[in-house]
């Protein structure tokens, strides 16, 4: 299993919680800038799949291996943008100030922070908007920040628990076209978790879903769409038809 | 106009005092028309006695409200986060938090003697629970997805609580401060009543001594316009501080 090129992977891993199992036996291995994409029913274990990775959860058995190593803590190498960015952001800092918390756990120095942080900010659209908080932003543009924010911790892995699933329609559309740019741009290691067949497709190099109660691999696919994806073309693509119909009814089955 | 219709209420009071008493009283060893009060408050002032006074129950006041508070701040914020210290300290402080703190005014007038350091020590000890208290819950009620993102970042336990904990917990800690504010007040004058001889509660002790009712509805006046401003002073404070936020906490108007 153990696979030096892999950026991470889950080897035997089960999770219980108070006595009930919530993950069993999930073994796989993600790729150095792979974007793989983790779908399943609500409480399927998909966030703890991600939890797990963080270094927020400890498997009960099994190991997770971030670059070869085992995960015990959160480190630095692995950065997470939750859904719930209106909670995940800090009200009382701006948007320059909550890119900044990444950096000033980094002990990067005060004098080096504004030039770290303004390249970001434009990587998101942000930059006419630095200095406002986060309660003065829309939701996409909140959401635009924790992702500048987890970049700002230059990880090697970066974990996304249902990013848009609070977001609009076009909100999440032109969303999801910057989340493409900025991981091929960097060539980063994605793990992106949610319940939406079409975005799974849309986004991934893989897909992996997930049954429920105890949460297991149900299917893994490759996605073999040509990149950059394209809202339209890539939708209409026979091949994305032919997938979501596919994984449309083994959404199903995890559903009933 | 609109902001001094308040005002029309406190002033009909005092006219129908005023009024009332010259009908029906007239002259009295206890009580006095608002009139000689405002008199006696002016002379007062004028002779610089009362601001002396007013400056040493103020640093009782604020002196035991630095150490109550901040020593509640402390220990709110480590008990907040630290299950063992919950449960460690939980039956302590459930017994200790009732004892009214004017019953230690005798321990702390032995210990102390008199002047401000048995004032700063019961006011610090009247203080200290509410802000523990009120700590602890602030502590309680931050969104733990905060401490996530601190975790996540690799914020070490010290970088966490000055860079998350107080600035989340700061608008109820605001709310802490005014209630501690407002006991502080209420306890150093009741220290400068009943055992201490300076300040504002000495002043209308001697005031009653000395036959002078007109003297003492001035203090009280006086001590009620301090409260008033103190009071005045933390809110336009907490405004000013988190007004950009929208997440001031006015459910508790201390």
């Amino acid at each position: 299993m153990a696979n030096s090129k892999a950026a991470f992977a889950f080897e035997g891993v089960n999770l219980e919680l108070g006595g009930r199992p919530i993950l069993e036996d999930i073994s796989f291995s993600v790729g150095r800038g792979e974007f793989a994409c983790v779908i399943g029913a609500s409480g399927c274990g998909k966030t703890t799949l991600l939890r797990l990775l963080a270094g927020l959860l400890t498997p009960t058995s099994g190991t997770v291996r971030v670059g070869g190593e085992p995960v015990t803590t959160p480190s630095r190498e692995v950065a997470v943008v939750f859904q719930d960015y209106s909670r995940a952001l800090l009200p009382w800092r701006t948007a320059t100030g909550n890119v900044s918390l990444a950096l000033e756990a980094m002990d990067v120095p005060a004098a080096e922070r504004p030039q770290r942080i303004a390249p970001l900010l434009a990587k998101v659209g942000l930059t006419d908007h630095a200095e406002k908080y986060p309660t003065q932003l829309s939701g996409g543009m909140q959401q635009r920040l924790q992702i500048a924010r987890s970049l700002a911790q230059d990880p090697s892995v970066l974990l996304m628990d249902e990013p848009f699933g609070a977001l609009d329609a076009m909100t999440r559309q032109s969303l999801q076209d910057e989340v493409l740019r900025i991981a091929s741009e960097r060539q980063a290691t994605v793990l992106f978790v949610t319940h939406d067949l079409e975005e799974a497709l849309y986004l991934g190099d893989r897909v992996i879903a997930l049954y429920s109660n105890p949460g297991r691999i149900a299917r893994m696919v490759e996605i073999p769409l040509p990149r950059p994806r394209s809202q339209l073309a890539t939708r209409e693509h026979p091949e994305f038809l032919r997938l979501r119909r596919e994984l449309f009814t083994v959404m199903e089955e995890i559903h009933a | 106009m609109r902001r001094w219709r308040g005002i029309i209420v406190p002033l009909a009071i005092l006219v129908v005092a005023e009024i009332g008493f010259r009908v029906s009283i007239g002259a009295s060893d206890s009580l006095a028309p608002p009139s000689r009060a405002m008199v006696a408050l002016m002379s007062a002032l004028g002779d610089g006695t009362l601001l002396a006074n007013t400056a040493r129950t103020l640093a009782g006041m604020l002196g035991g409200l630095a150490i109550g508070g901040a020593a509640g701040l402390a220990a709110g914020i480590a008990i907040g986060f630290s299950e063992t210290l919950r449960r460690a300290s939980f039956l302590t402080i459930e017994l200790l938090r009732p004892i009214p703190s004017v019953a230690l005014l005798p321990l702390s007038l032995l210990i102390f003697g008199f002047g401000y350091g048995m004032e700063i020590a019961v006011v610090a000890f009247a203080t200290f629970w509410p802000a523990l208290i009120l700590t602890q819950n602030a502590v309680a009620q931050i969104e733990p997805r905060l401490i996530e993102v601190a975790r996540l970042m690799g914020l070490s336990r010290l970088e966490t609580a000055w860079k998350i904990v107080l600035p989340a917990a700061a608008p109820r800690l605001m709310t802490a401060l005014r209630l501690s504010a407002g006991l502080a007040l209420v306890v150093a004058v009741t220290a400068e009543i009943v055992s201490n001889p300076q300040g504002l509660g000495h002043d209308l002790m001697i005031a009653q001594e000395t036959l002078r009712p007109e003297r003492m509805f001035g203090v009280l006046f006086w001590v009620g316009l301090i409260g008033w401003g103190k009071n005045a002073a933390l809110l336009r404070l907490e405004r000013w501080l988190f007004s950009h936020r929208g997440e001031v906490d006015t459910s508790v108007a201390a």
